[in-house]
């Protein structure tokens, strides 16, 4: 017999029913009470930010569109608003337009996505199907539109690369209607359930004190009270130009999160409805030539929270650096202001409540063994700190410390 | 043929084991089914149950290596035989009338046998998930015990001034009464209904087994033909309890004739009744399940004792 003294650990992960995707949390229990949790990322990562550094501008959006199946069209829109924000390049009304129709269609798409997972995270199966049978008509509007269900790449440097024909314009309205009576159903029937209420209310609450100091973004933060919206705060594509409201509750539980996203799909439907009617006419995109050397920043709104792209030029045909931050990547840390004793049934709810996107927030770590980290952040930064330390000593840089500055 | 091996021939083939595990597996395909279709599915094929249990008993069985061996495989053997046992005695009871007095109190016994061998096992299996599935489903068993046996008491109050003396306790007396044509009747019905899901361990009450928590939690670690076992068992449950309510309930399975299809329309109520509260509800947290059980049904069964007591009592057959 071993004498070890084992701490009661349920692991969530790295493969578990709950989220099919490669995520690792360690839940230390007492009974049924979590009493720690720590996450573990880094099982499926792709190094997107260095594969960008081998591609041409044009390539990129196809590219960064794939980070994450859903928010396919976000990623792409903070590349080319980088981008565009250091070459001074203008982007024609019609493209803002078209990609904020693409933007909010998938917004759409992701939420009620969303809100089928949370059926069946807690079980209620006839949610997930119905609500991804409802979601199903935007895919198809989108595949028509740019040849894709996801990963539609419909971005480019200057403008869009598809443009929405004029003979789309009354499907599109027509499944709007639609789709508009299946969210105010299931809208309806996520705040009438006295049973949803039971198991979402008061469940995995992040205050707004704690969701500030986690800097959480997207539904998360609206979630808890906290009015951020990149659409809002800094109004990119066409966004400035419309009529819309930011959705905000101020519980901070699984509840409010899904009250949240339930009716910011309903402004999601205005929205497009608004900008297919105020659609200018016009090319889709402007001519570049080249791209100048300098850094540029863009960020947008994706449906999990503010997704930031920065891009660094020499004036070649490549970047020389793509700095990619998902939303997830912030979101997944407030685990330990929401999740510490609480149930495990209602942990697991709580996890998924902030929509994480593994793909999004992969990064690296070094592994050795089956189960030892070798090299941790702590370790990557002082390996990377002796590195620059080394090469400030070959080239005769002058000694600078931390302090100093 | 003597009487040991007529006996053998109830148990293994007619009405015991293939007679059940086949009615099973159709109505394990029933609950797939129309699950599917509520769900906007295709659902799939007819003898897909079959092929599923075929295709894990062909499987390599894995044996966690901290497991206790002999306990970890005896479970599920356990739970069938009890489950076995228990559709053996119903259909007997049906079928050849060999009924005998206290045969409701021995029902009651060999339907907690399953949840025993599950806990058994899973406890056995040296995993953190089944341990906590392990837990939930002792919690869970606690809870639906106690409104089972006050449902059956209220049965057996309300036939009691309808049975010859004696009988009070005989199923065969018992299923000749529709006791749920009456308000203390319906209650404890509708009780009993919820613990049979929770028995069945479907939603709302699949927290031991919740996936998306503590991924299959109680069986996590079986695999091949022990799991083929445990399927087979849920699958002869799905005949056993819908059965056992329809006889202390609904007024018992006929022979032949109308009788026999009204049975079959009433099994087949029950059944339709479970799938619709499966796939209406979320899953409940497990504490939110025991006061569910204990209070709300507790009550309810209480008020539903006192109810037939009294129309017991004055002869007013509708309380």
């Amino acid at each position: 017999m071993k004498e070890t003294v084992r701490k009661p650990v349920l692991a969530v992960g790295p493969f578990h029913p709950l989220q099919e995707e490669m995520e690792f949390f360690q839940l230390t229990v007492d009974g049924e009470i979590v009493t720690d949790i720590d996450v573990r990322i880094s099982y499926n990562h792709r190094g997107m930010e260095g594969i960008a550094e081998t591609m041409q501008y044009d390539q990129i959006p196809f590219l960064v569109s794939r980070i994450c199946g859903i928010c396919s069209a976000s990623h792409p829109l903070a590349y080319v608003q980088a981008v565009e924000d250091f070459a001074g390049i203008t982007p024609p009304d019609r493209a803002r337009y078209v990609r904020t129709i693409i933007n909010e269609l998938e917004r759409i798409h992701s939420h009620v996505l969303w809100v089928g997972l949370a059926g069946h995270f807690i079980g209620y199966d006839t949610v997930f199907m119905w609500a991804w049978k409802y979601r199903e008509p935007v895919l198809d509007l989108l595949e028509k539109i740019t040849g894709n269900r996801n990963n539609y790449g419909n971005v480019r440097v200057g403008g869009c690369r598809e443009d929405i024909p004029d003979e789309l314009k009354p499907e599109i309205l027509r499944e709007m209607d639609k789709i508009e009576k299946k969210v105010d159903m299931l809208t309806k029937a996520v705040l009438d359930d006295p049973i949803l209420h039971a198991r979402l209310k008061g469940v995995g609450t992040l205050t707004k004190k704690d969701g500030i100091a986690y800097a959480v973004t997207g539904p998360t933060a609206r979630g808890s009270g906290i009015k951020v919206d990149v659409r809002h705060d800094d109004p990119y594509a066409a966004y400035g130009e419309l009529d819309w409201k930011v959705i905000t509750q101020e519980q901070g539980d699984v509840f409010a999160k899904a009250v949240v996203r339930l009716l910011e799909t309903s402004e999601c439907i205005k929205m497009v409805r608004e900008a297919l009617k105020k659609l200018p006419g016009g090319p889709i995109a402007v001519e570049v030539k080249e791209i100048p050397p300098g850094e540029g920043c863009g960020h947008a709104e994706a449906p999990r929270g503010e997704t930031f792209h920065y891009v660094r030029s020499d004036g070649g045909n490549r970047p020389v650096r793509h700095k990619m931050r998902a939303p997830s990547y912030v979101n997944v840390p407030s685990f330990r202001a929401s999740c510490i004793g609480q149930h495990i049934a209602d942990v697991t709810l709580t996890l998924a409540a902030v929509d994480p996107c593994y793909s999004c927030t992969e990064r690296l770590a070094v592994v050795d063994s089956h189960n030892s980290v070798i090299h941790d952040y702590d370790s990557l930064l002082r390996l990377s700190r002796e590195k620059t330390a080394r090469l400030k000593k070959e080239i005769g840089a002058p000694e600078m410390r931390l302090e100093d500055i | 043929m003597s009487s040991a091996l007529s006996n053998l021939f109830w148990i293994l083939i007619f009405p015991g084991f293939l007679f059940t595990v086949v009615l099973g597996l159709a109505a394990s395909w029933i609950v797939r089914k129309v699950s599917a279709l509520v769900q906007w599915r295709v659902g799939p094929p007819f003898a897909q149950p079959l092929y599923d249990i075929m295709k894990l008993m062909g499987k390599e069985i894995l044996l966690p290596q901290e497991a206790q061996r002999h306990v970890f495989i005896a479970a599920p053997l356990v739970g069938l035989a009890g489950v076995l046992l228990l559709s053996t005695m119903l259909w007997r009871i049906t079928i050849a009338e060999t009924a005998f007095v206290g045969d409701i109190i021995v029902a009651i016994y060999l339907m907690v046998l399953p949840s025993l061998a599950l806990i058994l096992g899973s406890s056995a299996s040296a995993s953190p998930h089944a341990a906590i599935g392990t837990s939930r489903e002792m919690k869970l068993v606690l809870g639906y015990e106690l409104p089972l046996v006050l449902a059956f008491v209220v049965v057996i109050i309300k036939t009691a001034g309808h049975v010859e003396p004696g009988q009070q306790l005989s199923l065969a007396a018992i299923s000749e009464h529709a006791t749920v044509l009456s308000v203390s009747g319906m209650l404890a019905f509708l009780a009993s209904l919820l613990c049979v899901q929770a028995k069945l361990g479907f939603v709302p009450f699949d927290i031991a087994e919740s996936e998306t928590e503590v991924a299959s939690g109680v069986i996590i670690e079986y695999s091949g033909a022990l799991l083929a076992v445990w399927k087979l068992m849920h699958a002869m449950m799905l005949v056993a309890l819908p059965l056992f309510l329809v006889m202390v309930f609904l007024g018992g399975f006929g022979t032949a004739g109308w009788p026999l299809v009204a049975g079959i329309g009433k099994y087949v109520l029950v059944l339709v009744l479970i799938i619709l509260i499966k796939n209406t509800n979320p899953r409940m947290r497990i504490d939110q399940a025991m006061r569910f059980f204990w209070f709300y049904c507790g009550i309810a069964l209480a008020v539903a004792v006192i109810l037939a007591t009294i129309g017991n009592y004055y002869g007013i057959s509708w309380l």
